[in-house]
């Protein structure tokens, strides 16, 4: 069940690389020397020193002793990827793949975000070694996350306001996309999730995977549970890759805004279809007619109709569970965490922490969830005043 | 043999370049559409490639971007654009060409859609999503329709890769003549026109290469087909002539800028 490197960059039937034929040599050129770099111990030298000593791994492993007596079931434990520079994992991420575009000879970056997390990290590991990095951000992203967009200007980044679509992080990719097409021999293209073409979603999970590899070291015990939130999911991919021959049970939890049963939610593995979108073949949310839907939620980050292939993967084979939660839930589980740990989570994470909180209940006290606090939420504090004025 | 093939062996006997016009479905209206299609015809296409619009068209610039928008908006549906085709079969029997992106197809399966397809008059399909990789059940799904699969290749192809896209492109093969996105204009450059005469090289006669995006002018008609190309495909200028002409004139407009570039093609 737990694929290495896959073949034909399939995940089962998911993944592939549907590309336009301009980005051909380009993803060939990027796989080669992906698979080159993957076991080269100065590369991974450079890399673990760049992880501890900028990014400041190893993250902790806190036991949430106040939540997990409020709760009242499975002790709860948090993997603080919050205390990551920049305030999320992404960073383990855009540090492996900016080293890799050096390797590669690629001075210009351009990358896709949408909470502006992605875009921050990418421009963070960009200004640290030397590229120039433009960043795509959907028109409304921009918007509910502007000191996202301010930070990424500041640590040197362009960032260009994508207006097209639903203007949010799927047109931000698209736009992106149409860059590299264009730019294809001089530009590197930094993707953030486990999503897009193979090679993205094995490097990505890759680079992410160093959250699962500490969880195992960190727990005395395997844990009965991990839970991560799903978006592009490469937060999740890296927390479930090391322990998929475990006997954990693992749980990825979509962003179910107001309910999967309506049309405003963010939750393909739940309510979606097969489909073909940025390169790849995984669940999608699209109407009848193939065309990708709009989706809704609170956090800009899992506002997406896609999702990475190897969940879309571990899916079908029923090795992870994959459930949603609504906004309202997310809500209470902000402030919950925020009330009882003083850890004010990203508004993605909370929605891993509001599934964690439902399944300790029924769990025994001697159990054990670990939680992957993906991120801080200092930059939903708005998000959340808005919401909470309206109720 | 398909109308697409009979039409390239049609204009070889006349020494000819086939000129290939592509339009949206739907944008800015069906009527407009229709409107379109007849005075291309009458203008002397040779070949409609008909768009069917896409949520997430990373392979087009902002003029079919927006025609792909206004088209869904309108609510263009699949339904509908069949509904184009025949009301076009039953007036010409010019080849037509659905321009679209892999998952319109992949929705309803390869053999359901293209069988659809074919029973509505359609006889090629691009998809510029669509890598040679991931083709081998789209293609097959196309053959047993009898439907002309027209692969693009672009000017940094490698020659292994050509000659794999080669045999398993009928019809014509599309060669991007840019770096970029559909319509971005820009001058002709000079590796275009060597990737041009690679890829005729590569074709060796078995198969016709036209050349397309960012193609706007007579004179670049002029300049692809003198260097070789076997056919031009005008896009985007189509769309902004519609986007800037109202309804009533459009047959005409298009029908005087159509002439002129075939005109080039002779």
């Amino acid at each position: 069940m737990k694929i290495g490197i896959p073949k034909d960059g399939r995940f089962g039937e998911f993944g592939g690389k549907y590309i336009p034929e301009t980005l051909a040599p380009a993803i060939d050129e990027l796989e080669k020397s992906y698979l080159k770099i993957r076991n080269d111990k100065n590369f991974k030298k450079e890399l673990g020193r760049l992880l501890v000593e900028y990014a400041g791994r190893p993250t902790p492993m806190y036991f949430a002793k106040n939540l997990t007596k409020t709760v009242g079931g499975a002790k709860i434990y948090l993997k603080r990827e919050d205390l990551l520079h920049g305030g999320a994992h992404k960073i383990n991420n855009t540090l492996g793949q900016a080293l890799l575009a050096k390797r590669m000879g690629k001075k210009r970056i351009i990358a896709e975000t949408g909470a502006g997390q992605h875009g921050v990290a990418t421009a963070m590991a960009c200004a640290s070694l030397g590229l120039k990095a433009e960043i795509y951000m959907g028109y409304v992203d921009t918007i509910r996350q502007k000191q996202n967009v301010f930070r990424m200007e500041l640590l040197g980044a362009k960032v260009h306001a994508v207006k097209s679509g639903s203007k949010t992080l799927k047109d931000a990719i698209n736009e992106a996309m149409r860059d590299w097409i264009t730019n294809v021999d001089s530009t590197y293209y930094l993707l953030g999730s486990a999503v897009g073409p193979h090679p993205y979603p094995l490097m990505v999970r890759d680079f992410q995977a160093v959250i699962g590899n500490e969880i195992k070291k960190q727990m005395k015990k395997i844990p009965n549970a991990v839970v991560a939130c799903v978006g592009g999911g490469s937060n999740a991919i890296g927390t479930f890759y090391p322990l998929i021959d475990t006997k954990t049970k693992i749980i990825g939890i979509e962003a179910g805004g107001k309910g999967v049963k309506t049309k405003l939610h963010s939750a393909p593995l739940s309510a979606g279809k097969k489909g073909v979108l940025h390169g790849m073949m995984t669940y999608l949310m699209q109407n009848k007619d193939g065309q990708i839907s709009e989706t809704h939620s609170i956090s800009a980050g899992l506002d997406y109709p896609g999702v990475g292939p190897e969940h879309a993967y571990l899916k079908d084979e029923n090795r992870v569970e994959y459930k949603a939660v609504t906004d309202d839930e997310v809500i209470d589980a902000f402030l919950i965490l925020t009330r009882t740990e003083g850890i004010i989570p990203a508004l993605e994470s909370a929605h891993a922490i509001a599934h964690a909180i439902k399944i300790s209940k029924k769990m025994k006290k001697t159990e054990s969830i670990v939680v992957t606090l993906s991120g801080r939420g200092d930059k939903d504090i708005d998000i959340v005043k808005e919401y909470l004025s309206k109720q | 043999m398909t109308r697409i093939q009979e039409k390239f062996n049609q204009l070889k006997s006349k020494n000819e370049a086939a000129l290939i016009s592509y339009i949206m479905a739907g944008y800015p209206s069906e009527k407009a559409t229709l409107s379109a299609v007849r005075g291309l015809i009458k203008g002397g296409t040779d070949i409609i490639e008909l768009g069917f619009p896409f949520s997430d068209p990373i392979a087009d610039g902002p003029t079919i971007q927006m025609a792909s928008t206004e088209s869904l908006n309108k609510g263009t549906k699949i339904d509908d654009f069949f509904a184009i085709v025949k009301k076009i079969r039953k007036e010409a029997d010019i080849p037509l060409v659905l321009m679209t992106y892999t998952n319109i197809l992949y929705n309803q399966t390869y053999q359901k859609f293209i069988s659809r397809a074919k029973k509505a008059g359609i006889d090629g399909l691009i998809l510029p999503d669509m890598a040679i990789e991931e083709s081998k059940d789209y293609v097959k799904a196309a053959k047993k329709s009898g439907m002309d699969t027209i692969f693009l290749v672009s000017p940094n192809t490698q020659n292994d890769r050509l000659k794999k896209i080669i045999k398993a492109t009928s019809g014509f093969l599309y060669m991007v003549a840019v770096f970029g996105t559909t319509g971005v204009q820009t001058k002709i450059h000079k590796y275009t026109i060597d990737a041009l005469k690679n890829t005729k090289r590569s074709a060796n006669g078995k198969i016709p290469v036209g050349v397309g995006f960012g193609i706007s002018t007579d004179k670049d008609v002029h300049k692809y087909v003198s260097s070789g190309a076997d056919a031009v495909i005008v896009g985007s200028a189509n769309i902004k002539i519609m986007e800037n002409t109202p309804a009533n004139k459009i047959e005409s407009k298009i029908f005087t800028f159509t002439k002129k570039l075939k005109n080039k093609t002779r």
